[in-house]
């Protein structure tokens, strides 16, 4: 192998920039899961009945369900009695009334991690929610979204203040029974974001929220749910980072988004959590139920997600294309790097008449990476002159990693369109050469030409959340050039 | 400006430059000439630091500086510019993100701020209508879908924008009709100053009727076999590469 190779595997090295745990004592349950820690937790935060039924409910299904093995990524047997359900730090107990009775602490982490909350309202006017492991600690903007009459809340506020959305909506996408991990989502759900926008609304900012995992072996578990009412608009960014630990720790999460007649959503994800060492010790698994409904006519919704981190990814936003006319997007760029796995993609359910999908995926492989696109492409019988376009690219840099690529396609109507293209290529010595013999370093040609790869995803994503992403990429390519 | 002493090279174990001496003063025009397989574009390679060569003897000198210890960035920030004979496809890079990305690159070298953006659009679209390129190449992705001719001449493009000391041209005028390699020439003659100098690598003395050198060397199983001035390019038009072979042997 020649020297150029030699430098791919230094420049994969970079350590994760976002590794540090923040010292603050965490009110925690016990490790353990029955029905009793489900009251507990219910209780804990002040649920009404409906909703503790409803975990109860998820709960006495997973119990049932077997762990699913069909994905293409291995890892040890999860012992869920060894979690622990609960843990929120404990100076937000009485819950902050703004940003000023934030743990400084915090403040710090998210300053940290280069997202300091007052520059981000300064300078992007961007309301953020964000969540430190289970309690929402800041929640910003609240007043002229509620001008607009958005609401943008944590779910347990949500539960408080707007129980009757919660109930019309809460599990009608994903239900309490889908899969395995959304059933255990279910059962144990810390906490979360609500949007509503309402009829005719164009919510008038991005709304953010930041993710972050942090007291060692607890389980976070977020639920959000995002409904657009008739005509509304809204984009939704995510983004999040966790310190770096080696106990490894589990994330299934759930999102659900309801569009209404000629509404639209437009989710972006930047997900960066701790890969695991370079050894694939530690890091997070990061097993997620995203999925959309399309419920009425001309509803719209577009996925962009950059994946960059975990040790293990597993998620697969969906859409639900119910209304005629209605459209799916599902934009992804997935990084794998070390020992990373990651089996993403999407599934596309056309149900309604003319309706539409568009299918992005590119997969980047790394060091020992291993990347797979798993797509579904899916047409009912009442779903005339539906159309799919899909393209799958993968990039390989090195020899050992593996790109793999498992699309499926189901048409039950004879006039269904359904496109599928798909590419693996690697970075070539030729393409490093010209660009470093331009004055270009290594390690910003690799980042050039692995960013020029995934452009067609980035033009998907807001513009900061674009810049944002491309750093990222570069972050996880980078290293010592020797 | 540039020396290069008994350089022998080798790759796989088989030996392809055999003491290769070679200097290069300020402002000259040096054209490498050959038949095929005979180490030409090894050595524009080797000079650009391309990876894959076992150097087993001799040294380069650029500027007085090692050059064969610098990497292949230091090398272009020195001042050395490789126009490729097959440049290299870039997707999803613009031209004018790889222009400015190489050049900001130089100027942090030097110690330099980044190019200011309008200057540096106003500067490169100059550029371009010296070679005839239309502007929507700059927001086209690096070489993808360029034709030969279209290719050779964003080389020169980059070459004119980032104003090397060193232009080593690895058989630029192959795949260009007569009229794209009028333009090409035109471009590389406008870049002709005291403090530059080229390495024009080529099969035929056709380009050389546009591009004239001050020197010309005969490179022939991976030895320069003859050197001599404009009128060896003649002689070897004249009298094939199987010339030079009867000559060694007598």
């Amino acid at each position: 192998m020649s020297a150029s190779n030699e430098n791919l595997k230094n420049m994969i090295g970079q350590d994760y920039k976002d590794g540090f745990v923040t010292d603050i004592e965490s009110d925690s349950f016990p490790p353990g899961l029955n029905e009793d820690v489900i009251r507990a937790l219910s209780a804990k935060k002040e649920e009404p009945e409906f909703l503790l039924e409803w975990r109860l409910e998820a709960y006495r299904h997973w119990l049932t369900m077997e762990h699913p093995e069909w994905s293409f990524v291995e890892f040890p047997d999860i012992d869920f009695q060894e979690i622990s359900y609960y843990s929120a730090p404990k100076s937000m107990e009485d819950g902050p009334k703004s940003l000023d009775e934030v743990d400084p602490e915090l403040i710090s982490t998210y300053n940290k991690l280069g997202i300091p909350l007052e520059e981000q309202m300064r300078l992007a006017g961007v309301a953020v929610d964000a969540v430190f492991d289970s309690v929402s600690v800041a929640t910003t903007f609240k007043d002229k979204l509620a001008e607009a009459g958005v609401i943008f809340c944590s779910f347990s506020e949500a539960v408080k203040e707007h129980p009757d959305l919660i109930k019309q909506y809460l599990g009608t996408v994903v239900s309490q029974y889908d899969n395995f991990y959304a059933a255990l989502n279910a059962a144990v759900f810390s906490d979360g974001s609500f949007v509503y926008i309402p009829k005719g609304v164009r919510c008038p900012m991005e709304l953010s929220t930041y993710f972050r995992i942090n007291a060692a072996n607890t389980g976070q578990f977020e639920r959000t749910l995002i409904v657009a009412d008739e005509g509304s608009h809204v984009s939704y960014l995510e983004g999040c980072t966790a310190p770096m630990r080696d106990e490894n720790q589990l994330h299934a999460a759930v999102v659900e988004l309801v569009v209404l007649k000629d509404a639209e959503i437009k989710y972006s994800t930047v997900q960066n959590w701790y890969p695991g060492d370079e050894n694939g010790v530690g890091g997070i698994y990061n097993f997620v139920t995203k999925r959309a409904d399309c419920r009425e006519d001309n509803a719209k919704v577009s996925w962009t997600q950059v994946e960059t981190g975990s040790a293990i990814t597993w998620k697969y936003p969906s859409v639900v294309l119910t209304g005629d006319h209605s459209v799916g997007e599902f934009y992804s760029v997935a990084l794998t790097n070390n020992y990373q796995q990651a089996d993403t993609g999407t599934k596309m359910i056309h149900l309604g008449k003319n309706t539409k999908s568009t299918i992005i995926s590119k997969g980047i492989s790394a060091g020992k990476g291993q990347n797979t696109y798993r797509g579904l492409v899916k047409v009912g019988r009442q779903a005339e002159n539906s159309r799919n376009y899909t393209q799958c690219d993968s990039l390989l840099l090195g020899d050992e990693c593996g790109a793999h690529t498992f699309p499926y396609i189901e048409t039950k109507h004879p006039s269904a369109t359904i496109e599928h293209e798909a590419s693996t290529s690697k970075i070539s010595e030729d393409q490093l050469f010209y660009c470093m013999q331009r004055g270009i370093s290594a390690e910003d040609a690799v980042s050039m030409i692995v960013n020029g790869f995934c452009k067609e995803v980035f033009k998907e994503l807001p513009m900061e959340f674009a810049v944002e992403a491309q750093a990222l990429l570069g972050i996880s390519l980078e290293g010592s050039v020797g | 400006m540039l020396k290069v002493e008994n350089l022998h090279v080798s790759v796989e174990g088989k030996e392809i430059l055999k003491g290769i001496n070679l200097e290069i003063g300020a402002g000259e025009v040096h054209a490498i000439m050959g038949p095929n397989g005979s180490g030409k574009s090894t050595l524009s390679y080797i000079l650009a630091g391309r990876e894959g060569y076992n150097i087993t003897e001799g040294r380069v000198l650029f500027f007085g500086k090692d050059l064969l210890e610098m990497s292949v960035e230091e090398r272009a920030w020195a001042g050395v510019f490789l126009a490729f004979q097959y440049p290299v496809e870039v997707p999803g890079v613009s031209n004018i993100y790889l222009l400015k990305a190489a050049l900001n690159g130089m100027r942090k070298f030097k110690g330099l701020d980044e190019v200011d953006a309008m200057e540096f659009i106003s500067m490169v679209k100059g550029k371009m209508k010296d070679l005839e390129m239309d502007e929507k190449f700059l927001y086209r992705a690096v070489n993808e879908g360029f034709s030969g001719g279209e290719k050779k001449r964003n080389e020169i493009l980059q070459m004119s924008v980032l104003e090397p000391s060193l232009c080593l041209l690895d058989e630029t005028d192959s795949g260009l009709d007569i009229d794209a390699l009028q333009i090409v020439a035109k471009g590389v003659n406008r870049l002709r100053s005291p403090e530059r100098s080229f390495v024009l690598v080529t099969h035929y003395q056709r380009l050389l009727d546009y591009i004239k050198p001050d020197f010309v060397h005969v490179l022939a199983h991976g030895k320069v076999v003859k050197s001599g001035g404009p009128e060896l390019a003649l002689e070897l038009e004249e009298h094939g590469y199987a010339w030079i072979d009867k000559k060694l042997a007598s």
